[in-house]
C-alpha cells in the first residue's frame, strides 16, 4: 500500500469516526441538556419548562418538612419562591438557608419534584449560579461567601 | 520563623527556575556544554528548594501554626495527625505547592537519571520543564502564598472540610499530581524535540517511560478518588460525569493515546508528529484540568470554595503554553518525515485506530464539559445549562464499544503487516466466550436493560482475547508446559504488563455494566427494631448509638440484612458531626462480595415530634462494583511491571547514525 493511499485510507476514516461522533453528541445534546432555572426565571416564563431542569436558589428558613423519606422544602431567591419535594437521604450540607441547586421536574401545580440534589463539600460554597441569580435579583453583597 | 524559611526558599526556587528556563536553551544553541550542565544542577536545586518550602508548610500544619492563614483555615488543633499532614494540601496554596514540587522532582529525576541523553535535548527538556515551573510558581507566589501570615494570631484553627478527612482522600490528590504533572515530561520532550527538529526511536524510548509512569500514577489516582467518593459521599454512586472527574479523565484518555502512539515512534519510526501532537495535547488537558478545579468557573458536584480571580492567572499560562507549544508545532512538524509504512491490518494499523478512537472519546468528554461554559459566554450569562451523565453515556459509550473490541485484536497483528485470518483465528475462543456470557446474562438477569448483556459479552471477549494472545505468546497449549513456563519467564515485562492492563479494562467493563445496570435501591424511614423490604432484601435497622470520634460526634446505626443460607449481614453507617466546621458528613456501610457490594446510609432524623425516633436509610445493592476497583489495580499494575521492564531503562539510548553531535559526556556505556 503506497503512502499516499494509507494516509488518504486514515483521513477517511478519522472523517467517519469524527462525522459518527458528531452525530453522537447532537443526537445526545438533544435530550440531555439541562437548563438552570431561578424561581424568578420560571415566575417570568410564559410556559413552565417539560424536561428536567435545575433550580437554584435558597433553601427558605422555616420551609423543611418531612413525610417519611420525602422531604418538602421551599426554594426561593428572596423574590419568588418554588415549593420542591424529595425522596431519599438529602446531602449532608442540605440546611435551611442555605444554597440549593436541584435538579428535576415541574408539576402542573407548580411543585418541583427533585429527583437529585447537588452536595457542596464546603459550607462556605455557594453554587455558582446562586450567586449570579442572587447578585441579578439584588439579594446578594459580594463578600458574602465566606470566601 | 520555619515558615519564613519555606517563603525564602519558595521566592529562590522561583529564581533558579527562571535561570533553568533560559541558560540551558542558550547553552544548547550556542553548542556551550557548560552552560547546557547548569540545567541539571539548577533541577536539583530547585526541587531541593521546594522540598524544603514544602517541609516548611508541613511543620506549620503538623504544629499547628495557626499564624499562618492556610494552616488556620484548614486545620484545627484537635484533628488527627494523618489529616493534619494531609491537610496541606487539602487546600488551594498548598496544592499548588504540591504542584510545582511534583514537576521540580520529575525535572530532577531527569537530570539525575538522563545520563544517557544526549546533552543539548536534556538541556532543552529541563528548560522547557523550568518555564511551567516559573509560570506557576510566579502564580503561587503572587495569588496564593501558602506562608501568608496573620496577625494577632488566631487560638484555633477553622478546620479542614470534614469530607476531606479520609485515608481515601489524603493520597488521592499526591497520585493525581504525580500523574496530570508526570505528562509535563512528554510535553517537555516533544517541545525540546521540536526545537531540535528531530524525533526518531530513540526519542520515543525516552518518552515511553515517563508517559507510562505518569498514566500509572493517574491510573491510581482517578481510581482512589472514584473509590473515595463511593463510600464517603454516601451517594452509592461511583462516577458522576462531574466537570472535576472529566478534569482528570480527559489527561487520563489523552495519555493513554500518548501510551500507545509513542509505541509506534520507539518500534516503527512512524507516527511522529502525531505523537508529538498528543503529548502536547495531552499536558494542555492537565493544565486545563487544572484550570477548571482551580478557578470554580464549572459548577461541580465536587466544588470547593474557590476564586476566580485566581483563575484568570491559569487561564493565561493555559493560553500561552497551549498557544506557543501549537505555534511551534506548526512551524516545524511539517518538515517530519515519518518512516515505516504499514498496511491497514497491522500493529501500527491497529494502534492508530486506538489512537483516533480515544481522542474522539477525549473530545466528546471535553464538549460536554466545556459545553456550559461556551453556551453562558455566546449568550451573554443568560441561558446556564449542564450537561449530565446522559449526554456522556449516549456519546462516550458507543465509541467504546469499537475500542475494545479491537483491543483484543491488535496485540494479535504483527508490525507492518499483520494475519487477519491468523489472528481471526485465535479469537475463536473469545468470540465463543462473548456468545456464551451474552446469553448467560440474557438467562440470569432477563428483566435487566437490553444492552447489558452485550457489554458483559464486550467484556468477555475482551478478557478471552487478552488471555489468548498471552498463551499463543508462550505457546500454553502447543507445547509441553517446562516449554510455556520457560517461555513465561523470558517474556518481556512490557509485554506481561500490556496483557495485565487490558485484563484490567475487560474486569473494569464487567464493574461499570454490572453496577450500572442492575443496581436496587430501597429508600425508607425506619424507627430502630423495624424491618423494611426492597431491593431483593429484608432490611432491618436494628439500633443507632450516639458516640463521640477524636473530633466529631456520630450517630452510628447499624443495618441487619439477613441473607438465604448465610449468616446475617451487618452494615455499620455513621454520620458525623464536626462541630468545628458545623458540617456533617455520612459513613456508608458495606458489605463487599466479589459478587455485589450491600451499601447502606442512615439519613436524618425525623424533624416532628411524631417521627422523632425514626432515620431515613437508603440500601443499595450495586452489583459488581468491587470489579470496578480491581480492574483499576490490574491496570496500575500492569503499567508498574511495564515499568520495571529493564528495556525501559537501558539500551538504545544512544542515537543511531548521524549523531556525531551527540557524545554524551557522561554516557552511561
Amino acid at each position: 500500500m503506497k503512502r499516499k493511499h494509507r494516509r488518504l485510507l486514515v483521513v477517511a476514516v478519522s472523517l467517519g469516526l469524527l462525522g459518527a461522533a458528531a452525530g453522537l453528541i447532537l443526537n445526545a445534546v438533544e435530550d440531555s441538556l439541562v437548563f438552570f432555572y431561578t424561581p424568578t426565571d420560571l415566575a417570568e416564563r410564559a410556559t413552565p419548562p417539560e424536561n428536567r431542569f435545575r433550580l437554584g436558589g435558597l433553601v427558605e428558613e422555616g420551609s423543611v418538612r418531612t413525610e417519611g423519606a420525602t422531604t418538602h422544602f421551599v426554594v426561593t431567591d428572596l423574590n419568588q419562591a418554588v415549593p420542591a419535594s424529595y425522596t431519599g437521604v438529602l446531602p449532608d450540607l442540605f440546611r435551611e438557608g442555605q444554597g440549593v441547586v436541584a435538579e428535576g421536574t415541574l408539576g402542573p401545580d407548580g411543585r418541583f419534584t427533585a429527583r437529585e440534589v447537588l452536595a457542596k463539600h464546603d459550607e462556605t460554597y455557594m453554587p455558582k449560579e446562586v450567586a449570579d441569580a442572587l447578585r441579578e435579583s439584588g439579594q446578594w453583597r459580594d463578600g458574602d461567601a465566606a470566601r | 520563623m520555619i515558615a519564613e524559611i519555606g517563603q525564602y526558599v519558595l521566592i529562590a526556587a522561583f529564581v533558579i527556575a527562571a535561570v533553568q528556563s533560559v541558560v540551558p536553551l542558550w547553552g544548547a544553541a550556542r553548542g556551550d556544554i557548560g552552560l547546557m550542565a547548569v540545567g541539571g544542577r539548577a533541577a536539583i536545586a530547585q526541587a531541593a528548594a521546594l522540598l524544603i518550602a514544602f517541609a516548611a508548610l508541613t511543620h506549620g500544619f503538623v504544629t499547628s501554626d495557626f499564624s499562618l492563614a492556610v494552616v488556620f483555615q484548614n486545620s484545627h488543633s484537635l484533628k488527627p495527625m494523618l489529616y493534619k499532614v494531609s491537610g496541606v494540601w487539602g487546600n488551594h496554596e498548598g496544592s499548588m505547592l504540591l504542584w510545582v514540587l511534583v514537576l521540580a522532582l520529575f525535572s530532577a529525576a531527569v537530570a539525575i537519571f538522563g545520563r544517557n541523553l544526549p546533552p543539548t535535548l536534556k538541556a532543552r527538556v529541563l528548560a522547557i520543564q523550568a518555564m511551567i515551573g516559573v509560570a506557576f510558581l510566579a502564580f503561587i507566589i503572587f495569588t496564593s502564598n501558602p506562608f501568608a501570615r496573620l496577625s494577632p494570631a488566631p487560638p484555633d484553627g477553622t478546620g479542614l472540610n470534614p469530607l476531606l478527612q479520609d485515608p481515601g482522600l489524603a493520597f488521592h490528590p499526591p497520585l493525581l499530581y504525580l500523574g496530570y504533572v508526570g505528562f509535563s515530561m512528554a510535553f517537555s520532550f516533544a517541545i525540546a524535540a521540536l526545537i531540535e527538529g528531530r524525533v526518531d526511536a530513540a526519542w520515543g524510548r525516552w518518552v515511553r517511560p515517563w508517559t507510562l509512569a505518569a498514566w500509572t500514577f493517574l491510573t491510581g489516582g482517578i481510581a482512589l478518588g472514584s473509590w473515595w467518593a463511593y463510600y464517603e459521599l454516601g451517594w452509592g454512586g461511583w462516577w458522576f460525569w462531574d466537570p472535576v472527574e472529566n478534569a482528570s479523565f480527559i489527561p487520563w484518555l489523552f495519555g493513554t493515546a500518548l501510551l500507545h502512539s509513542s509505541i509506534v515512534v520507539e518500534k516503527r519510526d512512524a507516527l511522529k508528529s502525531w505523537t508529538i501532537l498528543l503529548a502536547i495535547l495531552t499536558f494542555s488537558m492537565s493544565l486545563l484540568g487544572t484550570f477548571l478545579v482551580r478557578s470554580g468557573i464549572l459548577t461541580s458536584v465536587h466544588a470547593f470554595a474557590t476564586d476566580p480571580e485566581r483563575g484568570v492567572f491559569i487561564l493565561a499560562i493555559l493560553a500561552v503554553a497551549i498557544g506557543g507549544a501549537l505555534t511551534l508545532f506548526a512551524v516545524r512538524a511539517p518538515g517530519m518525515k515519518g518512516g515505516g509504512l504499514f498496511a491497514p491490518a497491522s500493529r501500527e494499523g491497529a494502534l492508530v485506530a486506538n489512537n483516533m478512537l480515544l481522542t474522539v472519546a477525549a473530545a466528546t468528554v471535553l464538549l460536554g464539559t466545556l459545553y456550559p461554559l461556551i453556551l453562558e459566554a455566546l449568550s451573554g450569562g443568560q441561558t446556564r445549562v449542564s450537561v449530565g451523565p446522559p449526554f456522556f453515556n449516549a456519546t462516550f459509550g458507543p465509541i467504546m464499544v469499537p475500542l475494545v473490541l479491537l483491543v483484543a485484536v491488535g496485540p494479535l497483528l504483527a508490525w507492518k503487516r499483520g494475519n487477519l485470518g491468523a489472528a481471526a483465528h485465535k479469537l475463536i475462543p473469545a468470540a465463543i466466550a462473548a456468545v456464551a456470557t451474552i446469553v448467560a446474562t440474557f438467562l440470569a438477569v432477563p428483566d435487566g436493560p437490553a444492552l447489558a448483556p452485550f457489554a458483559m459479552g464486550l467484556a468477555a471477549w475482551l478478557g478471552v482475547g487478552t488471555l489468548a494472545e498471552w498463551s499463543s505468546r508462550i505457546r500454553l497449549f502447543s507445547s509441553p508446559p517446562a516449554d510455556a513456563l520457560r517461555r513465561l519467564s523470558g517474556l518481556p515485562r512490557a509485554a506481561s504488563g500490556m496483557t495485565l492492563a487490558h485484563l484490567g479494562l475487560a474486569v473494569m467493563i464487567v464493574g461499570i455494566t454490572g453496577s450500572s445496570a442492575w443496581r436496587a435501591e430501597l429508600v425508607t424511614t425506619l424507627v430502630p427494631g423495624e424491618t423494611a423490604e426492597g431491593a431483593g432484601y429484608a432490611v432491618t435497622l436494628q439500633a443507632v448509638t450516639e458516640g463521640r470520634g477524636p473530633n466529631y460526634s456520630f450517630e452510628r446505626g447499624t443495618l441487619l440484612i439477613p441473607e438465604d443460607g448465610a449468616p446475617v449481614t451487618t452494615l455499620i453507617t455513621e454520620r458525623r458531626f464536626f462541630p468545628v466546621a458545623n458540617q456533617t458528613t455520612t459513613e456508608a456501610g458495606i458489605h463487599t462480595t466479589l459478587l455485589a457490594d450491600l451499601y447502606g446510609v442512615i439519613g436524618e432524623r425525623g424533624r416532628t415530634p411524631e417521627t422523632a425516633n425514626a432515620w431515613t436509610v437508603r440500601f443499595f445493592v450495586n452489583p459488581l462494583v468491587p470489579w470496578i476497583w480491581m480492574g483499576a489495580l490490574l491496570m496500575s499494575l500492569g503499567g508498574l511491571l511495564s515499568l520495571s521492564d529493564r528495556r525501559h531503562r537501558v539500551g538504545a539510548p544512544r542515537r543511531a547514525a548521524g549523531a556525531a553531535t551527540h557524545t554524551a559526556p557522561a554516557a552511561a556505556e
